[in-house]
Parts: C-alpha cells; sequence; structure tokens
C-alpha cells in the first residue's frame, strides 16, 4: 500500500516537475536567449563556476538597462560536469532545442575542441573566455581569452629576466590534455630559439584531478640544483590546490625556484593558505588588484551581486581573468547584435570585428578585425599573503594574439580565417 | 653561559660598527628609506644594501619588514612599518603613530626579495642568537657573492657554536672556489664534497667540466681530481636521499590508500557487501571537517588548530550513523545478492553526492591545514617529511591498531568473525546476526569517516571526492584477499610502494596504467588475493 503512494507521489510530482517548464518554453517568443556551458560539477567547477555566475550577472546588467534591440536576454544554463563528450551533447541541445542566439561557455582546451564540430555543423556562436595554445582559428568562435603571445611567451621573458630571477633552466608542467601540450610545445620551441638546451627543459604531466604531488615537488628540487630554475605551470582545475599545498608544505620558495602558473587565478587560490606562496607567479591580462575606475565597478558589481543571490562564500568572492573575458565577451555580442540589427550568426560575426569595450583590465580594447581574438594587455602578479596578486610587469598597451604562434613550424603562412 | 654571550654579542657589535658606515643613533636617513618605495629597480637594490651594511638595528627591522610586506609609504615620503590594528612605527625614528589610511603598502618582487635576505644575512651574521646566525651563514653560501668573503672571515675568527662555525666554513668555501690560489680552491672542493649539499653540484660540475675548446673549467688537475671525487660523493647522497624519498612518499601514499580501504576490509571484505557508497562515506567524513572546522572558526576561534581533532569522531558518528541507516534499510534486504547491491548503492552513491551538492554547492569546499600540520622537516639534508604526510602515516596505523583490537578482542569482533565464517551457524549458536551486521556495517562506515577527515587534510573537499578512492579501495581490499584485514594492510602499502617507485621513471599516467596492468595479471593468477582464507570457510 504504502510503496504505491510513493510512488504516485513521485509520478505526480514529475509531471507537476514536466510542466513547470512548459510555460517557461511557452513565453520564450520575445525574448533573446544565449547559452551558458561551464561545468558546474566535477574537477573544472572550481574554475568555471564563477564564470556561469558572471556570465548570468552580465545578463542582469544588459536587462536591467533594457536588453538587447529592445528584448531581454534569457539565459539558458547547463551543466557539463567537467565531461568532455557531454559537453558537446549539451551544446547541440542549447543550439538545436533551445535555439540559443550566442553561447558562452567552456573552459579546457578539451572542451571546446569536443564543441567544435557541434558549433560548425549548427552554425552556433561561442564566446570562449580563457587563455589557451592557439593554434585555432574558427569561424564560429570568438576568443575572448588570451593565445601565447598575450601570456604563455610574455610570462617565460620575464623568468629569464633579471627581475624575473634569470632562470635558465625550466620545468615544464602541466595536466595531460591539448592545452598543456600544445603550449609547452611552442614553449620548447621558444626556448630553443632563446639558447636554451633540451637538458635544461623536463616536461612532466599528471592527469586531471590528480592530488598526489609529492614525486613531483621532488624532482622539481632536485632539477632546481642544476642551475637555476624556473616552473611553467599548466595545471588545470582543482589539481592547483593540493600542488600548491605540496609546494608550500616542501618549503620550495619563489625566491629559490618560482611558479609561474597560467591557469590559477584568484579563485583557485580561494582553497589555499597563500602565506607559504608568497612570490609565486601568474600570467594574465586581468587582476583584480589593478586599480582603475572600470575595474572598481566591475569588482564592486560583482560583490553586489554575489550578495544579493546569495552565491557560496559571498562575503569572501573575487574577480578573475577569465570572468573579465566572459564580461567582455557577453557587452560585445550585445555591440554588434546591436550593430548588425539581428541574432543572426553571420551577420553578427560580421559585426563583431572592431568592437571596442572599455574593459576592467584599464584599456578601450578592441576585438581583432580579422582573427577573432581580443588586442589585451599582458600582466605578471606576484601571488601576495591575502589570495591576491602584486602586478610586478605589464605591457605598454594591448597587443595584438597570435593566434598560430610562429614558433611552431608550418604557422608561417598562416593568418585570419 | 650568560657572560660568554654578552662578551659574544658585543665583540661582534663591536666589529660590526667599526665596519658599518659611520650610523647615526637618532635613527635611519629618511632619503635613503623613502628610495625603498620607488619605481627604479636598481635604486631600490641600492637602498636594500646600503640598508644591509649599517650597523642600526633598525634598518634591519625595516628591511624585515620590506620583505615581509609589511612596509607603507604614506604620503609625504615617511615610511611606516605596519604593526596591525591600524598602529605604525615609524621607519626612520622608531616612533609610534597611526597608520594613516592613504599608506601605500610598498611592493615587492623576487629579485628585490633575494636581495633583502641577502642584506639581512649579512647584518645577522653577527648577531646575538646563534640561530639567526647559522641561517645568515647559510644564506651566504648560496649567493655566491666574493665581496662577502672578509665579513664571513672576520664572523669565523668570532664565531664560538660549533655549528655556526661549520656552517660559516661552508660558506667561505663556497666563495673560495674561484680562489686564484689551487691549495685554497682545493680545500674548498674537498669541504663542499664533505657536506653532500646538491646546492653546490652546478659550480663543482662547472669545474670538472671539459669546455668546447678542450680546457677544463678547473685549469689544475689535483684541484679538478677533487672535485670529480666531491660530484661522486654528492651523486651518491642524492641517490640516497631519493630512495628514502621514494620509500617515504611510498609510505605515504600507501597510508592514505590503507585508510581509504579499511572501512571497506570490512563492509566488502567481511561482510561481503560490495558497497559502491563507499567512496562518498569518505566524502561525508570529509564535509563532516568542514562543518567541525566552520564551527570552530565561528565559536571557538583560539582553538582553531584542534579543529582536526574533534572532527574525527564527528565524523565516525556521522558516517557510522549514515551507513547503518543505509544497511536497515537497503542493504539488509539484499544480502546474498550482490548484483543488486551493486545497483543499489552506486544508487545511494548518486544519491549522496547530489545531496551533498545541493547542500554545499558543487565547488570545492576549503578545509585548512592546522597550523601544526603545515611545514615539514628537512632530513639527510634534501628530503622534505612535510607534516601533514607525517600525522596522517601515524594515524593510519592507529587506526588499524584499533580495528585489529576490536575485531580480535572485543565480542562485537568475535562475533562478526564467527558471521563472517559461516553465517548460519553463527546464527543457531545465537549470535544476533542482523544486529552484528548493523553494526559491522557501521563500524566501516565510520572508518570511512576518519579517512575522509585525512584525505581533508591532504586533498580537494568537493561532492566527487569518493569516486576517485572508490577504484583504489576496491583495488586494495581484492589485492589483499577479501576477509583479510593484514592482506589490506600488505596490499595499501604495497601498491603505495611500487606506484611511487615508478612514478619518477614512468611519470604519473604510466605509473597508474602499470599498477593497474600488474593487478589484473596478479589476479588472473591468484584470484583469491595475497593472503587468502583458509580452512572451511573458503567457499
Amino acid at each position: 500500500m504504502k510503496r504505491r503512494l510513493v510512488l504516485k507521489q513521485l509520478t505526480a510530482a514529475t509531471l507537476l516537475a514536466a510542466t513547470g517548464w512548459m510555460p517557461q518554453q511557452a513565453m520564450a517568443a520575445d525574448t533573446i536567449k544565449v547559452g551558458i556551458l561551464h561545468s558546474l560539477s566535477g574537477t573544472m567547477a572550481i574554475s568555471e563556476t564563477s564564470l556561469k555566475d558572471v556570465a548570468l550577472m552580465a545578463i542582469d546588467e544588459i536587462n536591467a538597462q533594457g536588453g538587447v534591440m529592445g528584448k531581454q536576454l534569457e539565459p539558458v544554463v547547463v551543466d557539463p560536469a567537467s565531461n568532455w563528450p557531454l559537453f558537446a551533447e549539451k551544446a547541440r541541445q542549447l543550439l538545436a532545442q533551445d535555439k540559443v542566439a550566442a553561447v558562452f561557455g567552456c573552459w579546457t582546451s578539451v572542451s571546446r575542441k569536443s564543441v567544435l564540430p557541434v558549433f560548425k555543423e549548427l552554425n552556433g556562436l561561442l564566446f570562449y573566455p580563457v587563455q589557451y595554445e592557439g593554434e585555432e582559428l574558427e569561424k564560429n568562435v570568438f576568443y575572448t581569452g588570451a593565445a601565447p603571445n598575450q601570456q604563455a611567451i610574455p610570462a617565460v621573458e620575464y623568468l629569464m629576466s633579471e627581475d624575473g630571477g634569470g632562470a635558465k633552466r625550466f620545468v615544464l608542467l602541466g595536466t595531460d590534455y591539448v592545452y598543456p601540450r600544445t603550449t609547452n610545445k611552442i614553449l620548447r620551441a621558444f626556448l630553443h630559439s632563446k639558447g636554451v638546451q633540451d637538458a635544461d627543459i623536463k616536461e612532466v604531466y599528471t592527469p586531471f584531478g590528480h592530488s598526489d604531488y609529492q614525486t613531483i615537488v621532488a624532482d622539481i628540487k632536485q632539477f632546481a640544483a642544476g642551475g637555476k630554475t624556473a616552473v611553467v605551470s599548466t595545471i588545470n582545475g582543482d589539481s592547483n590546490v593540493p600542488f600548491y599545498k605540496e609546494l608550500g608544505n616542501a618549503g620550495l620558495k619563489a625566491t629559490d625556484v618560482p611558479v609561474v602558473a597560467f591557469s590559477v587565478g584568484e579563485e583557485e587560490l580561494r582553497g589555499v593558505d597563500t602565506r607559504p606562496l608568497v612570490g609565486h607567479l601568474a600570467a594574465w591580462n586581468y587582476f583584480q588588484s589593478i586599480k582603475n575606475p572600470v575595474n572598481d565597478a566591475f569588482i564592486q558589481k560583482w560583490k553586489a551581486y554575489a550578495k544579493a543571490k546569495n552565491l557560496p562564500n559571498a562575503d569572501t568572492v573575487v574577480t578573475n581573468d577569465p570572468m573579465e573575458a566572459t564580461y567582455i565577451g557577453i557587452h560585445m555580442w550585445k555591440q554588434a547584435v546591436e550593430q548588425a540589427k539581428t541574432t543572426d550568426v553571420d551577420a553578427v560575426i560580421a559585426a563583431m570585428g572592431g568592437q571596442q569595450f572599455a574593459a576592467p583590465d584599464g584599456f578601450t580594447i578592441e576585438m581583432d578585425k580579422t582573427n577573432h581574438h581580443l588586442h589585451k594587455p599582458v600582466y605578471i602578479g606576484e601571488i601576495n599573503g591575502d589570495g591576491q596578486f602584486n602586478i610586478v610587469w605589464k605591457t605598454d598597451g594591448p597587443i595584438r594574439a597570435q593566434p598560430w604562434s610562429p614558433y611552431i613550424p608550418g604557422n608561417e603562412g598562416k593568418q585570419g580565417l | 653561559m650568560r657572560n660568554a654571550a654578552l662578551v659574544l654579542f658585543l665583540r661582534g657589535l663591536a666589529l660590526a660598527l667599526l665596519l658599518a658606515a659611520p650610523a647615526r643613533a637618532s635613527g635611519l636617513d629618511a632619503a635613503l628609506l623613502a628610495r625603498l618605495a620607488g619605481s627604479d629597480t636598481a635604486a631600490r637594490l641600492a637602498a636594500i644594501s646600503a640598508l644591509g651594511e649599517l650597523a642600526d638595528p633598525r634598518a634591519a627591522q625595516v628591511l624585515q619588514a620590506l620583505g615581509d610586506g609589511k612596509l607603507a609609504a604614506a604620503p609625504g615620503g615617511r615610511m611606516l612599518i605596519d604593526t596591525g590594528n591600524g598602529r605604525a612605527v615609524d621607519a626612520a625614528t622608531g616612533e609610534e603613530t597611526a597608520l594613516p589610511p592613504d599608506a601605500d603598502g610598498v611592493i615587492v618582487n623576487n629579485r628585490l626579495r633575494r636581495a633583502i635576505s641577502a642584506a639581512l644575512a649579512g647584518s645577522r651574521l653577527f648577531s646575538e642568537d646563534p640561530a639567526q646566525r647559522l641561517a645568515a651563514a647559510q644564506r651566504l653560501a648560496q649567493d655566491g657573492d666574493p665581496a662577502r668573503l672578509p665579513a664571513i672571515a672576520r664572523a669565523l675568527a668570532a664565531e664560538r657554536s660549533d655549528r655556526v662555525r661549520a656552517a660559516l666554513e661552508i660558506a667561505q668555501a663556497s666563495l673560495e672556489l674561484k680562489s686564484a690560489d689551487p691549495a685554497v680552491r682545493r680545500h674548498a672542493v674537498e669541504l663542499l664534497g664533505r657536506t653532500d649539499n646538491a646546492a653546490f653540484r652546478p659550480a663543482l660540475a662547472a669545474m670538472a667540466a671539459q669546455r668546447p675548446d678542450g680546457s677544463y673549467g678547473e685549469p689544475d688537475p689535483a684541484v679538478r681530481a677533487a672535485a670529480e671525487s666531491a660530484l661522486r660523493g654528492i651523486d651518491r647522497h642524492l641517490a640516497t636521499v631519493e630512495w628514502m624519498g621514494n620509500l617515504f612518499y611510498g609510505l605515504s601514499l600507501g597510508s592514505i590508500l590503507l585508510l581509504a580501504a579499511l572501512g571497506l576490509a570490512i563492509t566488502f571484505g567481511l561482510m561481503g557487501v560490495i558497497n559502491m557508497a563507499h567512496g562518498e562515506l569518505l566524502m561525508i567524513g570529509a564535509y563532516v571537517a568542514y562543518v567541525v572546522q566552520l564551527l570552530f572558526r565561528r565559536y571557538v576561534p583560539g582553538w582553531m588548530d584542534w579543529y582536526v581533532i574533534a572532527a574525527l569522531p564527528a565524523a565516525f558518528v556521522v558516517a557510522a550513523a549514515v551507513g547503518m541507516a543505509l544497511e536497515r534499510t537497503v542493504i539488509r534486504w539484499l544480502y546474498g545478492r550482490p548484483l543488486e547491491t551493486l545497483l543499489a548503492t552506486w544508487g545511494i552513491s548518486l544519491i549522496l553526492m547530489q545531496g551533498v551538492r545541493s547542500l554545499f554547492g558543487a565547488q570545492n569546499v576549503e578545509v585548512a591545514n592546522p597550523s601544526w600540520m603545515s611545514g615539514g622537516v628537512t632530513v639527510l639534508g634534501g628530503l622534505v617529511l612535510t607534516y601533514n604526510r607525517l600525522a596522517i602515516i601515524a594515524f593510519a596505523l592507529l587506526v588499524v591498531f584499533f580495528v585489529w583490537l576490536l575485531l580480535n578482542h572485543t565480542r562485537l569482533g568475535l562475533f562478526v568473525r564467527a558471521i563472517t565464517q559461516n553465517r548460519r551457524m553463527a546464527d543457531c549458536v545465537g549470535v544476533p546476526t542482523g544486529r552484528v551486521d548493523m553494526l559491522a556495517f557501521g563500524l566501516g562506515s565510520g572508518i570511512a569517516g576518519l579517512a575522509g577527515v585525512a584525505l581533508s587534510q591532504l586533498g580537494n573537499v568537493g561532492p566527487d571526492l569518493g569516486r576517485g578512492y572508490l577504484v583504489d579501495s576496491f583495488m586494495v581490499v581484492v589485492l589483499g584477499g577479501v576477509g583479510q584485514l593484514a592482506g589490506t594492510v600488505v596490499a595499501a602499502m604495497g601498491l603505495g610502494g611500487v606506484n611511487k617507485f615508478l612514478e619518477p621513471y614512468a611519470g604519473a599516467v604510466m605509473a597508474k596504467i602499470t599498477i593497474l596492468v600488474l593487478i589484473i595479471l596478479f589476479v588472473q593468477k591468484r584470484p583469491q588475493g595475497l593472503f587468502a582464507p583458509r580452512g572451511r570457510s573458503a567457499e
């Protein structure tokens, strides 16, 4: 008897839930749907969750100012759960079923590569907000993060400079997938061009979600006995926490062996005691500690939003580079749509080139007219005791992206699309 | 004793005063201090080394504050040392003031930090505290700045402590490698070789190496031979350190595997329940540690360092309660039906994960190491044993001991073993099998909760924490032999050791694959595991 009752209730609940969806779909006609495709669970959730939230904040902001072409934006949030094939499925769902005008999403390059065929097939529009390895230029994608020449190369140049410690030997440490492998291939070629021998370069990879960095930290220590050493870390996701914990506990100081990270920002350091890590570096196009009115307003907006939406740990929220890139991406898309007067993908793509936006990084940055990348300034920051970064080096202004690295043979002729 | 220290101090002070540029006792030069905050790196470096040469103890204080990020520049060029709570000390005069709100922290980078520690080492060579002198001597040994030689020689002449003397001699030797006198060089090489310190390897290797034009880094053959022998000694020592390191890392990984698998050894090993929700019990333990940490932070912040200890019983009780509830409501009805158990517990694991996700969010939560678990101790001159891993090894052994005690020396343990051997016979002679099953499952789950607290000190605490350990736990229990506690211990330590000895050669990814292949081969040869239960109970 009882079991039947439970079953009945369950069925009723499911029905209710199903019908609950219907009205939303029906009233979608006078809104513009945009998709948000970020992992909200799994190993990448540490980095991607805040991108979802900042995208929602930007959408709220645009809606409050009257929306796009008089229509409100309606976000469709899906969770691909750090599962690469699921990214493709969810992207297909967003484009084919929800008919979104644009998708803001992905962090790891492997997830971007996984959704690319879907976006090409259905002629979708993806805004990818994270620094990446380059070697790619797709008509359907706008890259609002850094290409290697806007992050990796300047960072290594800094490590080799006198201010950066004059490193002669390099440990290239990364998570085992396409972004670290390609970046390290470019860096190796770059280091060769600077006269660094193969014997002075050590490449180490770990699986996603790796948590035991004892051997690797001990190896770095031993490698560093051979001369001035720096570590270039392309570790992604929550593995960074055990890595930095081990680094701190093993007493490897930044003054001896500096570690420069390409995927560690303010958000990833929230779960770490940064006092033993003071002096380790990160290279980005934006840090929360940049002082200018646009950035102050951006941080204020984000803090107020986190408090209003009661996000977890709302009192300690931080901003970081991919969040800024997401924010820029959404606003530039809005500008392009308004210029094209339609959300039609091809028209928006044509209107995107040359869009300008006063960004929190302190510059009015521009979408390149041909190569789908932003012109961005480069900053190098040192971790300080409160989980923020002190900026120790920066470029004079935004620099143009080179998605096809000149350090990879065969790229000479490749330029625009 | 006190007199000796005083004499030493006075002597050091006198020497320092003799050396230093005439320092004004009244205060530091404000213009010099202001240069610390400028944007010109070269001027800042010069100011740091100028401060390092001053005998005024306030100069060392300023440098220390600069290195710690405590120095602030107030408008008008006044430099302040932030002493916390909105108070500050004027760096030039030493008078106390309030920290003005518009004072800007002076930012240093690694290059300045290195310069600061070198400058401090120079002045601390004559400090009254032997520990500071020792640290200064060790710091100078890494510097390779020959200009320091006279200072080191003076410090050596004044030094009484044997340890500091030894460190000073090493620092001296490291600088004398470039001496013009082959005899001095040879003596330095031999001394450095005896230290077994890998930091001197590059310098020695450069001496022994042949340049492309045929000449050697070191012209004198006798010195070169000494350098080569010193190199061999250092390499031998490095090999020992590496081996011991692998042993420790293996032990540490093994103890983690052991903790993760021990609960499963009871629920799966002794009771035969294929519990796919085991990983989630680990996760619950870790989240209990997080909650206890939050409670401590809110109500007894002074005791934050001990929240881990309080989290242990709490995690045990919570995980055991969850485990017993599972056993009573789901697993009890499925005894003897392994396939259904597998499916049901898999479903439960998903429910628990999603439950935690809705309760705490999908993001990882921060579980801080208490201060006594941060850092490590250096042994053998290069191997760092981190405190958190040492604590977890000790904890794992303790838990194994208690489980052994419980299973072999209590009535409950006797019942559990009896049921494992022959459930129906135990039932016949009056063992309350239902109750014992519940308690045993609760015990296994509780131990998983304890393990969760330990894991929270090493890695990330998130809803997926258990997933990563589930496969490893089953691997350990199956490899060790179902129904054997000793087997679990040996298998965990063995797997940890093999993994860590493979990793330096094969890399983290290949090491994991190799281990899995080895286990497949092993289980084919010996399906009953390392230690098979003997006698009639074995099916």
